[in-house]
């Protein structure tokens, strides 16, 4: 390449890149905002947990609601139609995809002795066989079956519960039933936590 | 596919204007923040990060309960925790931070790749990250510090007004979240109009100088703000006059179109000596030329 023909390349090469920057070349076109994500997702409502208000939520999760596919939550917002928030959620429930998809998430039942550090895997069976057990003995120990006048009362005073707070009307009402028939009073709802 | 409905575009002359057949009868929409009725409570926060599918770290404490300390490109909103001293006691003014969504956005104006940064017909101003080279022009022209550029992909990232839930007919994510309705959305004339009620509330209930934040500076914001005391906008971390900066309206208002036309010029004084004086003849490349020395011996051998 001589001086001349070094020349013409630079000046060929001014001329394109000036006639690009003044908007002739086409290019192609994008949508520019991101798609929405929510399209054909299965919608699911329930309530949020964390809170005695118990705010309405829309759980978008991946798939049809066919058999054969595996719902994994991706997305929670509140329900516009539910009474209580009307759309709005606090950031714990705003965040709630977070809790449901957490990796620190209880998924079986544990236990831990007294006085070691170590939490260890017990089976279902295992839970309810010592939860039973030690709710009877508590209660044959402490259950006071009459009061001061000699009016029979029932009251079992040593033990509370704590119960779901995302339960429908029906559970309530089941769960009041059972804790009341054992004489329990101090029934509270996770929510409170 | 586009959107059509893009009304300015970064980085395009106006002989070449975006695609924007589909803007008639698209409202202007606005965001209205009240910090009047805000609890700091980080809904819209939480919520924006669980939409846009962003995580920030976890960072440390930094001395209060803002967090992080500043938007990023991981966070698109961020509560800010205004501290302030009023008679002798501690009082927050808590800021919805945001993108401004600007009527006459400096991030568009300073950006000079085509398309990176768009406004839409209903006013939301959106960067369109796989255009953008990350130069950081928008981050720099901002009055409002809101684009940050990521150290990941080196691209530019805001809150773009959840662009994608107002193309299906929904309100922002943050909006929808807001517990006590310190955020609210709609068109940019009912929020304009719902905000002159509770400014003329709050002066009824004693706060003389509630007023609304829409500078003009900026030709007015798509997130409209009803404060306390709207003469001391940087109380809440908001600049008193927000402006494009100089530099950028030179560059781009000036210097650009001066450079075109300079081109333009230089090519058009070539054309036209080309044509009056023509070729630049080099004696020397001239076939038959005889270099001056051998000429003049030449002529000497012929006069003898």
């Amino acid at each position: 390449m001589n001086r001349r023909q070094f020349f013409k390349l630079c000046a060929a090469g001014a001329a394109t890149s000036a006639i690009s920057a003044l908007g002739l070349m086409s290019e192609k076109a994008y949508a520019a905002v991101r798609e929405f994500k929510l399209i054909g997702a299965k919608e699911t409502r329930n309530n949020c947990p964390y809170c005695s208000v118990g705010c309405g939520l829309l759980m978008y999760s991946q798939g049809s609601g066919g058999k054969n596919s595996e719902h994994a939550i991706f997305h929670i917002e509140g329900d516009a139609d539910h009474p209580v928030n009307r759309g709005a959620l606090c950031s714990k429930g705003a965040g709630l995809v977070d809790y449901v998809n957490s990796p620190h998430r209880l998924q079986y039942p544990e236990y831990r002795a007294p006085g070691s550090n170590k939490w260890e895997r017990i089976s279902w069976h295992d839970a309810f066989k010592r939860i039973a057990r030690l709710m009877k003995d508590d209660r044959d120990a402490n259950l006071i079956e009459k009061n001061a006048d000699g009016v029979t009362v029932n009251r079992w005073l040593t033990t509370g519960m704590m119960t779901s707070s995302g339960m429908a009307n029906e559970s309530g009402l089941a769960t009041q039933k059972f804790a009341r028939a054992l004489g329990l009073v101090a029934i509270d709802t996770i929510a409170r936590n | 596919m586009a959107t059509q409905d893009i009304i300015q575009r970064s980085g395009t002359s106006q002989a070449t204007p975006p695609a924007q057949a589909r803007v008639g009868g698209v409202k202007q929409i606005a965001k209205l923040f009240d910090a009047t009725k805000c609890n700091g409570c980080k809904a819209c926060q939480v919520a924006c990060s669980e939409w846009n599918d962003l995580r920030e770290e976890v960072g440390s404490f930094q001395g209060t309960y803002q967090n992080p300390a500043s938007l990023s490109p991981e966070c698109w909103t961020l509560m800010k925790y205004n501290e302030i001293e009023d008679q002798g006691k501690l009082r927050w003014q808590f800021t919805h931070s945001a993108c401004m969504h600007c009527a006459d956005p400096a991030c568009l104006k300073a950006c000079s790749t085509s398309g990176a940064i768009v406004q839409h017909a209903n006013g939301t101003v959106d960067f369109d990250s796989d255009k953008c080279i990350g130069c950081g022009y928008c981050a720099s022209a901002c009055p409002f510090d809101i684009p940050k550029i990521s150290a990941v992909d080196n691209k530019a990232y805001k809150c773009t007004m959840c662009s994608d839930r107002l193309a299906v007919g929904l309100e922002p994510s943050c909006v929808k979240s807001c517990t006590t309705g310190a955020l609210r959305f709609g068109t940019r004339e009912d929020m304009l109009f719902s905000a002159e009620k509770r400014v003329n509330e709050l002066k009824e209930r004693g706060f003389a100088k509630a007023g609304l934040y829409n500078p003009e500076g900026v030709g007015g914001t798509g997130m409209l703000m009803i404060l306390h005391d709207v003469t001391q906008p940087e109380t809440y971390e908001m600049p008193k006059d927000p402006q494009i900066p100089l530099s950028v309206t030179l560059w781009q208002d000036w210097v650009k179109p001066l450079g075109t036309v300079g081109l333009l010029a230089t090519a058009a004084v070539a054309c036209l000596h080309k044509i009056t004086v023509g070729r630049n003849i080099v004696e020397e490349d001239q076939p038959g030329y005889q270099p001056p020395e051998d000429k003049a011996q030449a002529e000497e051998e012929a006069k003898k």
